[in-house]
């Protein structure tokens, strides 16, 4: 326990001190590391905790994004008031959309979240919404300032938000999944007919996880449409997905921590790719992953987790 | 009803595509049991060495067999190099490695022949066929998809090494005490979805042009049309994959106002609704479990 406080309180305060120590861009970044963090946070209550598997992601992270960027675009609403709308609209998309997934299993849970993919870009063209989505050419969303006055930079400001959003959603994840509730979400993903038998309602468990998940994707797409000050359908396709699916894996699975090193390593490692080979750069994306996996086959939660271990047991 | 005849045929010959793709996607499905990422640029990459090894001067079915035999050969060292020592490792593990494949493939295929987008020819001609429904190449290719379906039957069902191939995928543990090498039937199936996917990309290629890209969409509805026919039925896959080609067409056509922008999406949604009353799709077997 007191190594994990330990590297929280160190965490906290790199992060608190970053802004004042980078430059603008980098500032940027990070900001982004913090807002896919969540995204793949979302992923990793669905799939690590409790087995169910999505490619529909991007779809969730989308929606957050539209809602925001329509909210207060054609609304007028404060962009913090967005974050928690966006996360609600897509807990109630989210889990309406888990009743179909719950008689789906596996690859087939896989086909049906990534048809939500796929979907998600079409329908955002789509003539008849143009009025509020700006089919192709998106919406542009202002930048906020820093609120209260504060002596920060706008980029500064929306890095100490995202940070506050990520570490209160993380408190949120980590108690949820340290309570009965959670306890129930691990038993419905190692066996599900078992932890049916043992009474947990197995649906309702499937499709409020559903709910969340989608919940704290929508956040981080609310987040990442503040940030980024723009909306466009193409960003948001099926690759975003598969994106996030690496973060979580190269986090780590079921291991909370994990959405920061996955987050990272999706933001950098195709910039760091580049920088090996210009002409080779998505081959050399691709050889790292492989790699990464032979090193590690269960994320970087697993080395850590096993490291822990081998402490303890001392 | 003539309209909708022709776009039922039209539908078919984009679901011949399909339902090639649905194939290759079905027999890896069966050795490994998942959906492999890189399979669409894995055929591209196919398809390119056909393309130089016929600029070079080869006959194109001396090219054909070629890349066929090549790409099984490099389906088998895919997996003998690069799965074999992540056997152990978690399912998702190995869909990260799918993703780095599917990066390496495309890169490579842009990174040697670049982007430009270039002209594949067809063994069948692009003259037309039952009146103005279908030209020689759909037609052929159609032809081809069920031909190969009817190897894959005889090869499962008729062959010794058929049937230790389907004992591997459906019980390794035992296959390996009655004495099948488990571990070269999956190198097997890595060739044989290898192949497979070449001689779709070969097909393919005339209709939507070579480029590095020319699978990423092929792919999700050979997946689509994988899912819905049932991943443990070669043939389900191809009716899958001409069930999406000519759904996909008739909304299309028939669906006021969004259709032709939704097409993809009319789609998808009535495979999902498939998938919700026959969830191991419309071929599939339904596999009982143990707790």
């Amino acid at each position: 326990m007191a190594i994990e406080r330990v590297s929280a309180i160190l965490f906290l305060l790199a992060a608190i001190a970053a802004p004042m120590l980078l430059s603008g861009f980098f500032i940027f970044q990070v900001t982004m590391l913090l807002v896919y963090a969540i995204a793949i946070m979302g992923l990793n209550l669905l799939t690590g905790f409790n087995g169910q598997f999505s490619l529909g992601h991007s779809a969730f992270y989308a929606i957050g994004a539209y809602a925001a960027a329509i909210l207060m675009d054609k609304f007028g609403i404060g962009y913090l008031w967005t974050l928690p709308l966006a996360g609600l609209i897509c807990f109630a998309v989210g889990f309406l959309f888990g009743f179909p997934a719950l008689r789906l299993e596996g690859t087939y849970l896989a086909l049906a979240t990534f048809g939500l993919a796929v979907a998600t870009p079409q329908i955002l063209k789509l003539t008849p919404l143009e009025h509020w989505t700006g089919g192709v050419q998106g919406v542009f969303v202002a930048k906020p300032n820093a609120a209260m006055g504060l002596p920060l930079t706008a980029d500064q400001w929306l890095y100490y938000l995202t940070l506050s959003v990520f570490i209160l959603l993380y408190i949120l994840a980590r108690n949820l999944i340290g309570s009965r509730t959670g306890r129930a979400l691990l038993a419905i993903r190692e066996n599900p007919i078992a932890a049916q038998s043992m009474g947990i309602n197995v649906s309702l468990y499937k499709t409020l996880t559903f709910g969340v998940s989608a919940a704290y994707t929508g956040v981080a797409g609310a987040l990442g449409a503040i940030v980024i000050q723009f909306v466009a359908p193409d960003s948001f396709g099926f690759m975003l997905s598969v994106t996030f699916l690496v973060g979580l894996v190269v986090g780590g699975i079921a291991w909370l921590p994990g959405a920061l090193i996955g987050a990272a390593f999706i933001l950098f490692v195709p910039n760091f790719a580049e920088e090996i080979s210009k002409g080779l750069s998505g081959a050399a994306y691709g050889v790292i992953m492989i790699l990464l996996m032979y090193v590690m086959p269960s994320g970087a939660g697993g080395i850590v987790q096993s490291a822990l271990r081998a402490v303890r047991a001392r | 009803m003539e309209l909708l005849l022709q776009q039922i045929l039209s539908g078919l010959a984009t679901g011949a595509i399909y339902a090639c793709m649905a194939l290759a996607v079905v027999m890896i499905y069966q050795s490994i049991g998942h959906l492999n990422f890189a399979q669409g640029e894995m055929a591209t990459f196919s398809t390119f060495v056909a393309w130089q090894l016929i600029t070079w001067g080869f006959p194109y079915w001396a090219a054909f067999a070629l890349t066929v035999a090549l790409s099984f050969a490099g389906g088998v060292l895919i997996e003998r190099v690069v799965f074999r020592p992540l056997k152990d490792a978690p399912a998702l593990s190995h869909i990260v490695v799918f993703i780095g494949l599917l990066a390496i493939f495309n890169n490579a295929s842009g990174f040697v022949w670049d982007f430009t987008i270039k002209t594949f020819p067809s063994p069948f001609g692009q003259g037309p066929m039952f009146g103005a429904f279908l030209n020689m190449h759909q037609a052929g290719m159609i032809a081809c998809t069920l031909g190969m379906l009817v190897l894959l039957y005889l090869f499962f069902s008729r062959t010794r090494l058929g049937l230790s191939l389907r004992a591997a995928a459906a019980n390794p543990e035992s296959a390996r005490l009655v004495g099948v090498r488990v571990g070269w039937m999956i190198a097997l199936g890595w060739g044989l979805a290898s192949a497979i996917g070449a001689v779709a990309g070969m097909l393919i290629a005339p209709v939507v042009f070579l480029e590095p890209n020319m699978m990423l969409g092929v792919l999700l509805y050979g997946f689509a049309g994988a899912v819905v026919g049932g991943l443990t039925s070669p043939i389900g896959a191809v009716a899958g994959g001409l069930i999406v080609g000519v759904m996909e067409n008739l909304a299309g056509t028939y669906v006021p106002v969004v259709g032709s922008e939704l097409k993809l999406t009319i789609a998808l949604s009535l495979i999902i609704l498939i998938l919700i009353f026959k969830p191991s799709g419309l071929f599939g077997k339904t596999l009982a479990k143990r707790v």
